[in-house]
């Protein structure tokens, strides 16, 4: 059993990084266009990924041994 | 003005990175290792060698290396009926105090943790007698201790449990820094006309970063000062606890799931006892959606306001415990590779991440602020009518 719980972790790592990862991009992107707005856009950004990291987590903890 | 000084600032930022090592430090010297280090010289003392073999052979004997790592681990995030800072491996002896067991079965049991000796003594409280389960749970057991079942999952009778914990005591001293400082601070104020003295005022900016950027933003000026109170609380309650957990202390508060739970569920209890006609409109018929769809929709939402809680906790915790064992992994590496090569890899990797995890400590707690501020803003929100619905 532990095989697929190690393939479902590293699923779930996948989906949550590239999350987290297109949330970082679009946030860097939207920086670059609107200087000023740099602490709004950090605030969302960061909502956003740990919104996207607690579902990581939820899943985390189903394939989880215990 | 020294504390300009970069160098200075740099140092002590070094300094208090380093802190988890020294706690991390004495991991193999724990009370797995002990227990098989000691199974050799306990042997010829027949009086408590039936107990203690007991003890041992839920360890399974001579175990792993790999084994007393996860053992390690797995002691570690749990929490504990005694308050062990370390311990000898040679002697077996633990360097630390214990703490009171409070126990309710048919009346009420209260003696010390030290009764238990580390799970390997069986504790009698009048005419009752308890033992240390190796989940950390206190199991009614009779007078020679045996435990029935799994040996992780002991089918025995529980006491309901009250004792002050390690946790618990983690918590009230917590609580009582927190209560001198921001008592100290708020005196201040008035004492001084207005600008703050003391220990409290390096707090200050912190608290009107709360206010101003996460508790107006996000609930509005009408409604966000009744929210204020807890939103400070629980951001520096769960700071405080997370940096305490990466101090040599090595206790582990908001890395434990019952306790995050307790956290999620007054923000949850806030939420939903403050709410208005609005917000539960919006979850149960909310408006400028078709009807068909608001019969579908309204079960999603009912969801939401037990999910909403759920994801707090489970995020505060995950991030918490994952830190722990992530760090207690990496200096697990000394002992796996046993030599130099292990040693400075784990340092380097274990000063990065415990470095990270200072940064992970401050942002949890703001997350933690920040989602219960957004969740109590919708539940005060009022009824736009100049705006569409989507």
């Amino acid at each position: 059993m532990t095989i697929p719980r190690i393939i479902g972790a590293g699923l779930v790592v996948i989906g949550a990084g590239i999350g987290i990862g297109k949330i970082g991009g679009s946030a860097m992107d939207a920086i670059a266009r609107q200087p000023d707005a740099t602490g709004k856009i950090q605030t969302a950004m960061l909502i956003a990924a740990a919104l996207i990291e607690g579902i990581g987590f939820a899943a985390l903890f189903a394939v989880s041994e215990n | 003005m020294l504390f300009s000084n970069k160098p200075f600032q740099f140092t002590i930022a070094i300094l208090v990175a380093c802190l988890p090592l020294f706690g991390f430090a004495n991991e193999p010297q724990d009370s797995v290792k002990t227990h098989t280090e000691r199974r050799t010289l306990v042997t010829d003392e027949t009086d408590h060698a039936a107990i203690k073999e007991s003890a041992h052979e839920a360890h399974g004997g001579a175990l792993t290396l790999g084994q007393k790592i996860d053992a390690y681990k797995a002691h570690h995030v749990l929490d504990a009926h005694d308050f062990t800072l370390f311990s000898d491996e040679e002697t077996g002896k633990h360097f630390g105090f214990p703490l009171p067991i409070i126990l309710w079965d048919n009346g009420l049991h209260i003696f010390s943790s030290s009764k238990f000796d580390h799970g390997n003594a069986v504790a009698e409280s009048n005419g009752n007698y308890y033992k240390l389960g190796h989940d950390e749970k206190i199991y009614k057991t009779d007078a020679a201790g045996t435990l029935a079942g799994d040996e992780h999952h002991p089918t025995n009778a529980k006491p309901i449990d009250f004792s002050i914990t390690k946790n618990v005591l983690s918590m009230m001293i917590v609580s009582l820094i927190m209560f001198l400082i921001f008592s100290g601070l708020a005196k201040s104020y008035s004492k001084n006309g207005g600008i703050s003295a003391g220990f409290g005022r390096i707090f200050e900016p912190l608290v009107l970063y709360i206010r101003d950027e996460i508790a107006i933003p996000n609930i509005g000026e009408k409604h966000y000062k009744k929210y204020m109170s807890y939103l400070l609380t629980i951001f520096f309650f769960v700071w405080f606890l997370n940096i305490f957990g990466l101090t040599p202390l090595g206790i582990n508060v908001t890395g434990n799931i019952a306790i995050t739970a307790g956290l999620a569920i007054i923000t949850a209890l806030i939420t939903n006892f403050t709410a208005n006609k609005n917000y539960w409109k919006h979850i149960f018929w909310m408006p400028g959606v078709p009807t068909p769809m608001k019969i579908i929709l309204a079960p999603i939402e009912l969801l939401g306001v037990v999910i909403k809680p759920f994801s707090l906790m489970i995020r505060l915790y995950a991030n918490i415990i994952a830190g722990h064992i992530v760090l207690m992994s990496l200096i697990a590496l000394i002992f796996i590779f046993g030599s130099l090569i292990g040693g400075v890899l784990s340092f380097l990797l274990s000063f990065a991440i415990s470095t990270i995890e200072i940064l992970v400590a401050l942002l949890q707690a703001y997350i933690f602020t920040m989602l219960s501020a957004l969740y109590f803003g919708s539940a005060v929100e009022e009824h736009h009518h100049d705006k569409a619905h989507h």
